[in-house]
């Protein structure tokens, strides 16, 4: 297949839209080079490493943490998802464009950095958030909390993007040269 | 109560990096990418305006960021120096944008949007501004960071092999020279405990004198690298020719600039000299000979555009080298004029190539008579850049020779270089003019890479990208013609940079 019958199939605007369904890493293509043992592993692991990246990114503020190392934990979830299940396996868990992701990540982050500017303090400034939820108790931050969340979209955001255009890119390369089926 | 007016000086960085993730997020939409890219930077420039106005009668405005105090917390300053670079790059990647969005329009109609043009170009615009407000030596290499990464995005984008090798060169360069940058402020930080450069400017002095040579000299191959000095200047001509025209011209206009302000400010701020500079002297000889008969060798037209660039970053040099308040602001108010019309120039050679197919000056001739308007910019902005009496250019060569002939015989043997520099610009200049615009007409030859972005030989040039360009020449006879205030201006943020008290004072407070 030559570039220019791809570029028909695929859009250059649209290369990173994903095509495939929610989970079906069963389906994947390249049967032949699948490991069981990782498929299985990561199964397990994909939704802890989830849960402990979202736990970094609420504890930053105060402890080793924060959205920075949480999006990287979170994107490492997507890499091992990556070598279990190829390109294939992971557009089966990201429905959403890395762009967007990407961007509305910083987009957070820098509104989070503006917003001090509507009451008159300094861009960046922060303050110390409080609230009563009944039953869990006093669940007290800062409102540095939302520029972590951007920062944390940005950086899972990003992983996808690398996985996308140089791990799945260079898969599809390969396939059209016929080096892999 | 008025609002405190440092509140704004964050937003010439906020806002672009706002419109770049806008762009991002809305990268479907080629309407919504245009119109926030132009909103955006048409306000970056308003906000440049009115820090200019403040700081030129009070003084430096600075914004604490997070309102943390310095030099715990990051400042961002903006003194007549810093703002008056703001607001002419700001009308410059303004200019640019306009010209680029209306050539894609032209090349691939309304309908085609770009997911990485406009959100890069916007994070460009955001580093360029950090490291003009920056007052932390830390935050100028994030802000030189975000500079370049976008700009190696915009330099490799969607083009050919043989021109991604040529961009190749400019990213290793780069890379070479942040981390270059890096050791040396890790160096600076060892050295004194701090990276804020006011808190800086007092500890330095304290040193060894050993120890703050090596630290200045670090710091000024770092920054010749960015800003092209001889003989760090070897990867400019293989690198910006190859970039598309808009991408060349924002590049040419902006990056090797950027990098002159942080050279002129650590070192007026850093590491202050009461007589001139010989070492940078040479350099300077250097860099205005080199780049000059090095622009006379070229048969392509953007390689002599880029000679000439480094060339007239030598006279800026000399300006600093020179050090004297004299010296500086005719520095500054070189870099001013020089951002304008550089850029001006590689949009003209882009207009020059889109409609003769070619670079190369010997297989073009006779734009005279087929693109008259053309002529008319291409004259006037040459006129400029050589420094021919009444533009600009004269305005801004006269303050640096003058400030040159009052100190003593070595500048002003080196105003002398600058004064062949200068004809040989013009003559460069000319034989650009002989080769292109007169002679017989040639047809135009066919896109020989029809592949990659950009379209050539092709008579259908919108209006717009004319009217960009001109608006720039239009900035350039600004400059000549509020020459007296501008260099009133400048002549203020000179002796500033050479007092150092008001930044100090502005910074950190009057304890200093």
């Amino acid at each position: 297949m030559t570039a220019g019958q791809r570029d028909e199939q695929v859009p250059f605007d649209e290369w990173d839209v994903p095509r495939q369904g929610w989970w079906l890493s069963g389906e994947c293509r390249d049967s032949y080079s699948r490991t069981l043992l990782l498929e299985i592993a990561t199964r397990t692991l994909f939704p802890t490493m989830l849960v402990f990246s979202l736990y970094l990114l609420l504890v930053g503020h105060y402890s080793p943490g924060g959205g920075f190392s949480g999006g990287l934990v979170a994107g490492l979830a997507f890499v091992l998802r990556y070598m279990a299940g190829g390109a294939v396996g992971l557009g089966a868990v990201v429905t959403l464009r890395s762009p967007v992701l990407l961007g509305s990540g910083l987009m957070i982050a820098v509104l989070t950095g503006l917003a001090p500017l509507l009451v008159g303090a300094p861009a960046l400034s922060s303050a110390y958030l409080s609230v009563e939820l009944p039953l869990v108790g006093t669940v007290s931050s800062q409102t540095s909390l939302l520029l972590d969340v951007g920062v944390y979209l940005l950086i899972v955001g990003a992983v996808l993007d690398l996985l996308r255009s140089l791990g799945g890119g260079i898969e599809r390369d390969m396939q059209d040269a016929g080096e892999r089926p | 109560m008025t609002p405190d007016v440092a509140l704004i000086v964050p937003l010439p960085v906020l806002l672009p990096l706002l419109g770049a993730t806008v762009t991002v997020v809305g990268s479907r939409s080629p309407a919504l990418q245009r119109v926030v890219g132009i909103v955006t930077l048409t306000s970056v420039a308003v906000l440049a305006g009115v820090l200019l106005v403040v700081a030129d009668r009070r003084g430096p405005v600075v914004a604490q960021l997070g309102g943390w105090a310095p030099p715990v917390g990051i400042a961002l300053v903006a003194d007549r120096l810093s703002a008056l670079l703001l607001l002419v790059s700001t009308l410059v990647t303004l200019a640019v944008l306009v010209y680029a969005i209306d050539q894609r329009i032209a090349d691939y109609g309304r309908g085609t949007a770009s997911t990485t043009f406009h959100p890069m170009y916007l994070m460009l615009s955001a580093g360029v501004s950090l490291a003009y407000l920056t007052g932390d030596l830390f935050t100028l290499f994030v802000a030189f960071e975000l500079m370049l990464t976008a700009s190696y995005v915009l330099i490799t984008r969607r083009t050919s092999a043989s021109k991604i090798r040529a961009g190749m060169t400019y990213v290793t360069v780069s890379l070479l020279s942040s981390l270059l940058f890096l050791t040396a402020i890790a160096l600076v930080y060892a050295a004194t405990g701090t990276v804020n450069l006011a808190d800086l400017a007092g500890r330095i002095a304290l040193l060894p004198a050993g120890l703050e040579t090596v630290l200045g000299l670090m710091l000024l191959v770092v920054f010749g690298i960015k800003a092209a000095m001889v003989p760090l200047h070897l990867w400019l001509p293989d690198s910006y020719p190859n970039a598309p025209g808009p991408v060349a011209a924002l590049f040419a206009g902006l990056l090797t600039k950027v990098g002159f302000y942080a050279m002129l400010r650590t070192q007026t701020l850093l590491f202050h000299r009461d007589e001139p500079w010989n070492l940078l002297l040479v350099l300077a000889v250097a860099t205005m000979l080199v780049g000059a008969l090095g622009a006379l060798a070229q048969n392509d037209l953007n390689r002599l555009l880029s000679f000439l660039l480094v060339s007239h970053i030598g006279f800026m040099l000399f300006g600093l080298a020179v050090f004297n308040a004299a010296g500086v602001s005719g520095a500054a108010l070189y870099a001013a004029h020089h951002i304008t019309v550089l850029a001006t120039l590689f949009l003209i050679s882009g207009l020059i190539t889109r409609r003769t197919g070619t670079v190369a000056l010997d297989q073009m001739g006779g734009l005279l008579r087929t693109a008259p308007a053309l002529a008319v910019l291409y004259a006037i902005a040459a006129l400029t850049l050589a420094g021919v009496p009444p533009t600009a250019g004269f305005v801004a060569k006269l303050a640096l020779l003058q400030s040159g002939v009052a100190v003593g015989p070595w500048p002003t043997i080196v105003a002398g270089v600058v004064v062949v520099a200068s004809l040989l610009t013009l003559y460069a200049l000319a034989r650009v003019w002989v080769r292109v615009f007169w002679g017989e007409a040639v047809a135009p030859l066919l896109d020989d890479d029809p592949d990659d972005e950009v379209v050539v030989g092709t008579a259908n040039t919108p209006a717009a990208m004319y009217a960009a360009t001109g608006g720039l020449v239009a900035v350039s006879l600004a400059i000549a013609v509020f020459a007296g205030p501008l260099s009133a201006v400048t002549g203020r943020a000179g002796v500033d940079l050479l007092e150092r008290e008001p930044y100090l004072v502005a910074v950190l407070g009057a304890q200093s």
